[in-house]
């Protein structure tokens, strides 16, 4: 754990430097390379150490895109809006989980799914709180400058990276993190071993809601307008879990690597093919989890020189 | 002689099947009962009845003396009672001492840590699993497997030790091997509950023999009464086996 957590302080100094080059695009790059490190952290306990394959991770970013949205348009200020947002996603995220993670494999795949689908026709409909269709417009942060703006949500994504990640190596060293790993192994065996699967299960999802819910809040101020298709798009599950797939699943540091190897290509591969950006990405992430289904940490195991998860 | 089991009038239902029917038995404090009967009999559900995997239709189960008809698995195990699974069922992708540690740390009552994994290569140790602590759980053999098994049993830190067919698979040397570990567990104070078809197995080890029969209990008692009970024989043993008896006495 402690070599854990030196590593991971390196690499999160190294990240904190980044303003430094300055210049917008990779202000800009750097933002969206820590937000998509939370939502595949986040995947990563329920998804990863739990082996439940949630969609999920849409709708808590939606929601807490939305309640951030709305607590700011009523002139809560910015911290405690964030703050508002991942509460409110960790209360919806044990509930949901109450409710969903009685089914397993796919049918919890397809119920999780929909949730976003359904969160998305409620704020639609109602439009008195949240504009519905029309979307959502957020105080402009009275910053000094454009740079001052954009450093300043850069270091926010970052805190809140830092403390998915700080959660995401408490939660591998301890109890809970090896009766998720129990339940993923073998959800009945680990039932008779004492292992309170139901609690163990709820606590992965609240996990995997609370800092997305979070995230959605930071993004909905950082972009300061929202709209239903663009928060509750499945394509942020979908992305939170190829990128975990890419670094490797249930390991600390793989949804990191994965994110961070997901958007290179993905800036890569829409420069160079605009127009076939989307299927090209495609073929590539098919290649890669074909020939490497455990995640890129998995080549470090096999020569067995560095070993970050021992 | 106190009752550390105590099941009254229970049935188990699967829609229309009646797999446990009416069946009330007690197991005393201290020693090893068998539980034989036919495939078929409901003797695997009965141990998921009291489990609580396949919670009772009807009747009560009692255990040191509280009601745990309703008890979820996860609840009864943290109580005491620990199971091995008729097909083994290890973490495959954790190692041994880690699979042995959960046991100690989720129903033993452990801590986190080295706590857990000391008390789990001990257990480990006791079963003769020592040597393979690290390797994973999926590179063992089937008879080591079965003594992983114990090895989880023992690390729940039981009062009651469930075994389903623990000798199923094993060729007469490791059946001989774990009849001895049995006795070691039972001298421990363990009481034993075994599902078992090997009858020398049963008549060497229980004290008390209890027989199922298409989910009814048709028999229970020391284990010459009831290899001389007519319809144990009838239902379970065969003529084969009444023949032989015969021949042999003869």
């Amino acid at each position: 754990m402690k070599r854990d957590a030196t590593g991971a302080a390196v690499l999160f100094a190294l990240v904190a430097l980044l303003p430094l080059a300055g210049e917008a695009y990779w202000m800009r790059l750097g933002t969206i390379v820590l937000m998509y490190g939370v939502l595949a952290m986040s995947w990563n306990f329920i998804g990863g150490m739990a082996g439940y394959p949630s969609f999920a991770v849409a709708a808590f970013f939606g929601l807490g895109a939305y309640t951030g949205a709305v607590a700011q348009k009523f002139g809560l200020p910015m911290g405690v809006a964030w703050a508002g947002a991942g509460l409110m996603a960790m209360i919806f995220a044990a509930l949901l989980g109450l409710a969903l993670l009685r089914l397993r494999g796919h049918y919890f795949a397809i119920a999780s799914l929909v949730v976003a689908e359904v969160l998305r026709e409620l704020v639609n409909a109602a439009t008195d709180l949240t504009g519905g269709g029309m979307g959502l417009n957020l105080p402009i942060p009275a910053m000094a400058s454009i740079d001052a703006q954009a450093r300043f949500f850069f270091y926010a994504m970052f805190g809140l990276a830092a403390l998915t990640f700080a959660a995401t190596l408490v939660t591998t060293y301890s109890k809970l993190g090896f009766g998720l790993r129990c339940i993923q192994q073998n959800e009945a065996a680990a039932d008779m071993l004492g292992v309170d699967t139901t609690f163990y299960k709820v606590s992965g999802f609240v996990l995997s809601g609370v800092f997305v819910g979070m995230a959605g809040a930071v993004y909905a101020s950082w972009v300061y307008y929202i709209e239903p298709p663009d928060v509750f798009d499945v394509l942020f599950s979908v992305k939170a879990i190829v990128m975990v797939l890419l670094g490797g699943a249930g390991s600390v540091f793989g949804p990191l690597i994965g994110a961070a190897l997901f958007l290179g290509l993905e800036e890569l591969v829409w420069r160079n093919y605009l127009e076939v950006h989307t299927g090209v990405l495609g073929l590539m992430i098919v290649v890669l989890v074909l020939f490497l289904p455990k995640g890129l940490l998995s080549l470090s195991r096999r020569f067995g020189r560095w070993r970050p998860l021992a | 002689m106190s009752a550390l089991l105590e099941l009254e009038g229970v049935t188990r239902r699967f829609g229309g099947l009646r797999a446990v029917s009416n069946v009330t038995l007690a197991v005393p404090v201290g020693e090893v009962v068998g539980l034989i009967g036919p495939n078929g009999a409901g003797k695997t559900t009965l141990v998921n009845v009291i489990t609580g995997v396949h919670p009772a239709s009807e009747g009560t189960v009692r255990f040191a003396g509280a009601d745990i008809t309703r008890l979820k698995p996860y609840q009864a195990a943290r109580r005491g009672i620990a199971r091995t699974f008729q097909i083994v069922q290890p973490f495959s992708g954790l190692s041994v001492l880690e699979n042995v540690a959960a046991a100690a740390m989720f129903a033993g009552g452990a801590a986190y840590g080295d706590a857990a994994n000391d008390e789990a290569m001990q257990h480990l140790r006791f079963v003769g699993l020592g040597e393979v602590a690290n390797k994973s759980a999926a590179s063992l053999t089937l008879a080591m497997r079965k003594r992983l098994e114990f090895a989880k049993g023992l690390a729940m830190r039981p009062k009651l030790l469930l075994l389903d067919e623990v000798n199923a698979g094993l060729n007469l040397n490791e059946v001989e091997a774990a009849l001895e570990l049995i006795r070691a567990i039972a001298a421990r104070g363990v009481t034993v509950l075994i599902i078992e078809h090997l009858m020398k197995v049963v008549l060497s080890l229980c004290s008390r023999i209890v027989v199922l029969h298409h989910g009814e209990l048709i028999a229970a008692g020391a284990p010459q009464a009831i290899i001389e009970d007519p319809r144990v024989i009838e239902a379970y043993l065969g003529r084969r086996y009444s023949r032989a008896q015969a021949g042999s006495n003869g």
